[in-house]
């Protein structure tokens, strides 16, 4: 079964600052993601990775096609659907993730995680419960579960902005390069949470720079070039051509 | 469930003339009548606020935020001519025409401002408590007791200390003071928070606190809230959609990552361009 189908989806950014210059992010990208499916983005810096992600969540308003998400509830066209719709989804059943932890000062690690789970109705002392086991498996150690992420290191923070997005198993999680900062041992911790700890009813699609993790979690791989969408690969099919350059 | 729906939103200062809205605004760069000279503070202004939702205003000084956020917080300027709609759940009519009885009830109970000014909303020489118990009895409770038992659970929910309650509020510090607003704002569990400017006059490590607890209470009780600051960082925390206003007019609206990420009007490129 289809969970998304993205059409047409095409983002071009006008910047009045700079002469009013048009920037192409995405040129007609199309292709359907699978319930419950792993897909990979993979591509060169700046060949529209993130961007694709941006517009799939609505942090990017897309300039034309459609992004419908086949919700338990009916097709919603997240590239036009209010945002409203988008707010109220992002609470229940899309969730997202950047390289970049972005939260409050002053709020515990620990919080930080629960926090989703919390604003979705589970009792805080569970929500935390649930916090600390995602924080364990992803190696945070223990001193730091009540500490502010503002003075973690870039790999600590990843760590734990990885742990909020994963923590309310949405039915939708976009990731966008969550273990770039992590060295190969905490990947593999947080590889193996990948599949474990989220089940088949989670649908990602995440871009990721290390093909060691594209290799253990992707079911099919994107490969973007210059805003353009070059193929739809099996995550095997890709490792050839990897490998035969 | 939409609580708040306004619709065509006008102040303006001076005596008016025909032209003045057409003469203002963003592409008139301006928002001072050029025939009339009267200062159109804000005008055309479309807004709605869902329960529980968070709706940041921002804009520079000047640009009509405050002026907006006064009329949907009942606010009344006699200095200003307003004009335009506001409709809430559960009450008929424009809010903007009621008898003097129903805007009293409306803001001692479902609509709440927490002023930029702190001695706008605050009698410093009352004391803190005193500050949040005079909101309680205009709201019509009679029970020291309860008044008190209130104070108390406002006061340890808003991180003020509570055995501070019975001095006078000019001694608090001014993140403390700020905290008795937002506690006094909250005392009749309203539907609606204003804030305007919730961290002028504030050091940042005192800001944070202030923003971290207001947007715990907000989720906790479920209390919608429209946030104006000129402080970008203030709505990404806080706001779920962003209002960007320039000369009087409302520019360009939407989620709040996406106006911070792509936004598409160019005074709203400068404006975050220019974060430092």
């Amino acid at each position: 079964m289809t969970v998304l189908s993205v059409d047409g989806l095409s983002k071009t950014f006008d910047m009045h600052v700079l002469g009013d210059t048009q920037v192409v992010g995405l040129d007609d990208v199309s292709f359907d993601v699978r319930e419950g499916e792993f897909l990979a983005v993979v591509g060169e810096s700046g060949s529209g990775k993130s961007s694709l992600l941006k517009c799939l969540y609505r942090t990017y308003d897309p300039s034309s096609g459609e992004v419908v998400y086949h919700s338990p509830d009916g097709d919603i066209d997240l590239a036009s659907c209010p945002d409203r719709t988008v707010i109220d989804l992002r609470g229940d059943s899309i969730g997202y993730t950047s390289q970049f932890l972005d939260e409050i000062p002053r709020v515990p690690a620990v919080d930080v995680v629960a926090r989703p789970l919390i604003e979705q109705g589970v009792d805080r002392e569970d929500a935390r419960s649930v916090a600390r086991d995602l924080l364990s498996a992803l190696s945070v150690p223990e001193s730091l579960w009540q500490a502010y992420p503002a003075t973690f290191s870039g790999g600590e923070r990843q760590r734990v902005n990885l742990a909020q997005a994963l923590a309310p198993k949405p039915d939708l999680l976009l990731l966008d390069e969550p273990t770039s900062a992590l060295d190969p041992d905490t990947r593999r911790a947080a590889i193996d949470l990948l599949s474990t700890y989220l089940g088949s009813e989670t649908t990602v699609v995440g871009v990721f720079h290390n093909t060691d993790v594209v290799d253990a979690v992707a079911d099919r791989v994107v490969v973007l070039d210059d805003g353009r969408l070059q193929r739809v690969v099996p995550t095997e099919a890709y490792d050839e051509e990897v490998v035969l350059g | 469930m939409t609580l708040l729906e306004a619709r065509d939103l006008q102040t303006r200062y001076g005596p008016g003339c025909p032209r003045c809205v057409e003469s203002t605004g963003d592409r008139a760069g301006t928002n001072q009548c050029p025939h009339c000279g009267s200062v159109v503070a804000c005008a055309d202004a479309d807004l709605s606020v869902e329960a529980g939702e968070v709706v940041g205003i921002v804009g520079e000084s000047g640009s009509g935020k405050s002026s907006l956020a006064e009329l949907l917080a009942l606010e009344r300027d006699d200095d200003a001519t307003t004009a335009g709609e506001v409709h809430y759940a559960g009450h008929d009519g424009n809010l903007l025409e009621v008898d003097y009885e129903t805007r009293h009830d409306l803001r001692t109970g479902e609509i709440a401002l927490v002023h930029q000014h702190i001695r706008d909303g605050l009698n410093l020489e009352f004391t803190g408590g005193g500050n949040v118990a005079e909101k309680l009895l205009s709201a019509g409770q009679r029970s020291y007791e309860d008044v008190r038992a209130r104070i108390r659970e406002l006061f340890d929910e808003t991180e003020i200390p509570v055995a501070r309650m019975d001095d006078p509020t000019s001694t608090y510090s001014g993140g403390m003071q700020r905290r008795v607003q937002i506690a006094r704002a909250l005392a009749t569990d309203p539907d609606l928070v204003v804030l305007d400017e919730p961290t002028t006059g504030l050091d940042v490590s005192v800001q944070a606190r202030v923003l971290d607890m207001f947007r715990r209470v907000q989720r906790e009780e479920g209390v919608a809230a429209i946030v104006v600051s000129h402080d970008l960082s203030v709505v990404r925390l806080l706001a779920d959609r962003t209002l960007v206003m320039r000369h009087g007019r409302i520019v360009e609206s939407g989620l709040t990552d996406r106006i911070m990420e792509d936004p598409h009007h160019e005074y709203t490129q400068t404006l975050i361009n220019s974060v430092i």
